[in-house]
């Protein structure tokens, strides 16, 4: 470590202003910060400071990802042996999934941080985080059979167009992974839609025992086939063909549970989201005009990507209402809204994500009522103080 | 009875090195007046180095307000005046004599003084700057008419003074100064207590109990609960000690800045109070009495007061000297370790399941400075019906409608301290908010 310590500042000069690699500050420095915290102390202000950093925090994120992802690996195997029929073990399942899940994760990270390095170069500032996030993020939300290069463009758009072009992290208006996933979702519907790209494999059809479908739950509700709906006990536990970190329930919940815990997840988002989803479920089922709005609560909100949104996509703090009050009519509306486009959309089985978009874009909006309750508030006890 | 306000949100930062009850004395010849200590004053210079002054001799006065004057603490010999960038006055160092001689101000039962005497008793003697104003934290102005004058009696930050024993020692003097401060303000002083504490019985003062977390100890805390200020309107409020020291102006006609500081912080040795006077040169505490590394002294607590040099002295409006260590060092994987010794007010590290434990803090940033991303955390530890993200980010682009809809006249920078010291994104929100007072004030003067 102190060796360590002593090569990095033997060629930190070199990465300074009129150094060899100036151009590569930026990188040396987040390198340099993520081995060793660095030495600045303050100079005003607080003379101590909170242990946690932006790094401590986009980790406690990336850990609440983690069951979602390593669930999703093993589903990859367990969803492809099962569309080939063929017998295979849990390690031969993993193995599977490993080969499909990486390349796709490794792919968003280095698209994504190539974009983020070279902007923080030219911006001067910092490597922010937060992509360390975004990036685990994109991979989840994908179909296991996305082509890579597709994973690649898209989240060079999520980062460019979704962060950079608002002024960099912290400004962006829209979540920059759900962003990506929109850009395919409307730039390559084929890759995104359907019922064959969910089980590695499928799309290109090697092998797959006579007929096997890989519809997910969703398109068989959106297709009136209601009866076909897994069971609440394997949608609870994901044994269903999805997106890659979406099936499993339960690792979502594990997730939200480190989230709220730590308190870094806003629980206000998560249960207004869950209240707004059951709010429109429950009005579905009073009016019941199809059968798709007669499926019972619980299983909407076990269905497709809902959970998954509202834990990790409705929560993310940039984008979602930034006062406690909006928050909870950012979530409760995120939710509704979820639910609705699904139903009522007959052009893709999922709301989720157009919903958190469409919520991101009201955000700041709901957060102006908000503080301009405030205002109002300070202003009329002002004036009351001056006719008295 | 009293009235009581829980206050919820906030943070108790518990740390290493509290003072224990004992007032022990202190034997040095060196102090100073820091003309920094006092925001927005231009100092004009009124001795030179080798005049003789007593206590109560002006030393300088603020070049907008000629009336408000700056007077020595001690008697003795101005030793230097020491001055830094720009001629920017830092310190006039005053050597006390042997025999303590203090200029005469005449002793009164304020009760029975003109309200326009005791404000010129209060100007003449130098203990008028005591009298600060918010908003903006400024020394009060002599022509105007406050709503009110508010005391808190308590403070609840990190190894803060226990303000209950001190003013126990100086009781009637105490008691004499809110009299005083009673008639500037022509009604009841509001005097802010801890709930459950045993304060002693005081009149001419509304008592109102607080309960709860730092910072309900903080008198703009204490203001916005029981009557909030608006556009246009001013409260003055004094520390706890300077109201003891304008109670002697009255008892004794003299200006006796004799004061009781706290010595405390984890790399303090042994940790006690100390019987001393205002201004009071660090070194003589420090002396012997820190451990070895580098260390960081800081005039007043951890979270709002200002860093002195070893050799410095303590500021005006201190009543607490902490040393805790510097943090200059890389530290390994910092960010990714458990945490068990590492103190956050997020559960982000496994120290919250001991939630008693007393930490020894350094001052490292703990991480890089980012942008705002986090939210909704901020809001748990300001107990003020204001939206501190929004008013941060008002002050940072200088939009003074804004700011001013958003409660700017309310705030102080020491009640932002917590704010700052949470914050994940590393920024200087006190400096912020400083900022964005200061900005006010130049636009509205």
């Amino acid at each position: 470590m102190k060796a360590l310590r002593n090569y990095l500042d033997k060629i930190k000069p070199h990465f300074r202003e009129g150094g060899k690699f100036e151009k590569l500050h930026s990188t040396f420095d987040a390198f340099e910060t993520f081995l060793f915290v660095p030495d600045k102390t303050t100079f005003r202000g607080s003379h101590i400071r909170d242990a946690i950093d932006m790094k401590r925090t986009m980790s406690v994120v990336i850990m609440a990802m983690m069951p979602a992802l390593l669930f999703g690996i093993w589903n990859t195997g367990y969803q492809h042996f099962l569309s080939t029929g063929q017998q295979a073990g849990f390690w031969q399942m993993i193995g599977y999934g490993l080969q499909k899940v990486i390349p796709i994760v490794a792919v968003s990270y280095i698209a994504g941080l190539g974009v983020e390095f070279v902007f923080a170069q030219i911006r001067k500032h910092e490597v922010n985080e937060g992509y360390l996030v975004s990036g685990m993020l994109i991979p989840l939300v994908m179909p296991v059979d996305i082509p890579l290069w597709m994973v690649a463009v898209a989240s060079i758009f999520a980062v460019i167009i979704g962060k950079e072009a608002f002024g960099g992290t912290g400004m962006n208006v829209f979540n920059p992974a759900l962003l990506a996933r929109a850009f395919i979702f409307f730039a390559y519907p084929a890759k995104i839609t359907g019922d064959t790209i969910w089980i590695g494999g499928l799309s290109k059809g090697d092998g797959v025992i006579d007929g096997f479908s890989g519809a997910t739950p969703l398109s068989k509700a959106a297709s009136g086939a209601i009866d076909q709906i897994p069971s609440l006990h394997d949608l609870f536990f994901g044994f269903i063909p999805g997106s890659i970190g979406e099936t499993s329930k339960l690792a979502i919940l594990i997730g939200a549970a480190i989230l709220i815990i730590t308190g870094i997840g806003s629980w206000r988002i998560m249960l207004s989201g869950l209240l707004g989803g059951l709010t429109i479920t429950l009005i579905f089922n009073a009016f019941a005009a199809n059968s798709y709005m007669t499926l019972s609560p619980l299983t909407q909100l076990l269905m497709g990507s809902f959970l998954f949104g509202m834990v990790y996509m409705a929560t993310d703090p940039v984008t979602a209402a930034q006062t406690n009050r909006g928050k909870w009519i950012y979530g409760f509306l995120a939710g509704f809204f979820a639910i609705m486009i699904r139903v009522f959309n007959p052009a893709y089985p999922e709301g989720t994500m157009l919903a958190i978009l469409l919520m991101n874009a009201f955000a700041p909006l709901i957060d102006h009522f908000v503080v301009e309750a405030n205002i109002r508030k300070r202003l009329k006890r002002s004036t009351t103080v001056v006719k008295s | 009875m009293a009235q009581t306000i829980k206050i919820k949100k906030g943070l108790n930062i518990k740390l290493i090195g509290e003072a224990r009850k004992e007032i022990c004395s202190i034997e040095t010849q060196h102090y100073a007046v820091k003309p920094t200590d006092f925001i927005g004053v231009l100092p004009r210079l009124l001795v030179k180095e080798g005049d003789i002054v007593k206590a109560g001799t002006p030393l300088f006065a603020d070049k907008y307000r000629e009336n408000i004057l700056f007077t020595s603490p001690v008697s003795g010999v101005v030793e230097q005046v020491c001055r830094g960038e720009k001629r920017l006055l830092e310190e006039i160092r005053i050597k006390s004599s042997a025999e303590s001689e203090s200029e005469d101000f005449g002793a009164d039962d304020p009760r029975s003084t003109e309200r326009s005497a005791i404000i010129e008793k209060l100007l003449k003697s130098g203990a008028w700057p005591m009298i600060r104003q918010r908003p903006y934290n400024i020394i009060a102005n002599p022509d105007d008419m406050p709503k009110a004058v508010y005391v808190s009696g308590f403070d609840t930050a990190p190894l803060a003074p226990d303000y209950t024993f001190i003013i126990s020692e100086d009781l009637s003097d105490f008691q004499l100064g809110i009299d005083v401060l009673a008639r500037l303000s022509g009604k009841a002083v509001q005097l802010g207590v801890q709930a459950g504490g045993n304060f002693p019985e005081v009149n001419n003062a509304d008592v109102t109990l607080y309960s709860g977390p730092h910072p309900a100890g903080n008198v703009g805390i204490q203001i916005h609960k029981t009557n909030p200020i608006n556009k246009g309107e001013i409260v003055w409020v004094v520390n706890p000690q300077d109201v003891i020291i304008i109670g002697r102006l009255f008892s004794r006609g003299v200006l006796d800045t004799s004061v009781i500081i706290s010595f405390c912080g984890s790399e303090v040795i042994s940790p006690a109070y100390y019987r001393t006077r205002k201004g009071v040169s660090a070194s003589v505490f420090a002396n012997g009495n820190v451990k070895a590394g580098p260390l960081r002294y800081i005039s007043g607590n951890v979270l709002s007061g200002s860093r002195i040099k070893p050799d410095g002295y303590l500021g005006f409006y201190h009543s607490q000297f902490t040393v805790i260590p510097e943090g200059n060092y890389h530290e390994f994987f910092g960010w990714a370790m458990p945490g068990l010794n590492k103190f956050s007010f997020s559960k982000s590290f496994f120290s919250y399941l001991t939630p008693n434990r007393k930490y020894r803090l350094n001052t490292n940033y703990n991480g890089g400075e980012r942008a705002y991303v986090i939210t909704g955390m901020y809001e748990k530890v300001f107990p003020m019906d204001i939206y501190p993200m929004q008013l941060i980010k008002a002050c940072l682009a200088g939009n003074i409608e804004l700011m001013e809809n958003l409660g700017i006249y309310e705030v102080d920078e020491e009640d932002f301290a917590l704010i700052e010291f949470i914050d994940t994104s590393k920024t200087e929100v006190q400096q912020i908010i400083r900022n964005g007072l200061d900005l006010i004030r130049k636009e509205m003067s």
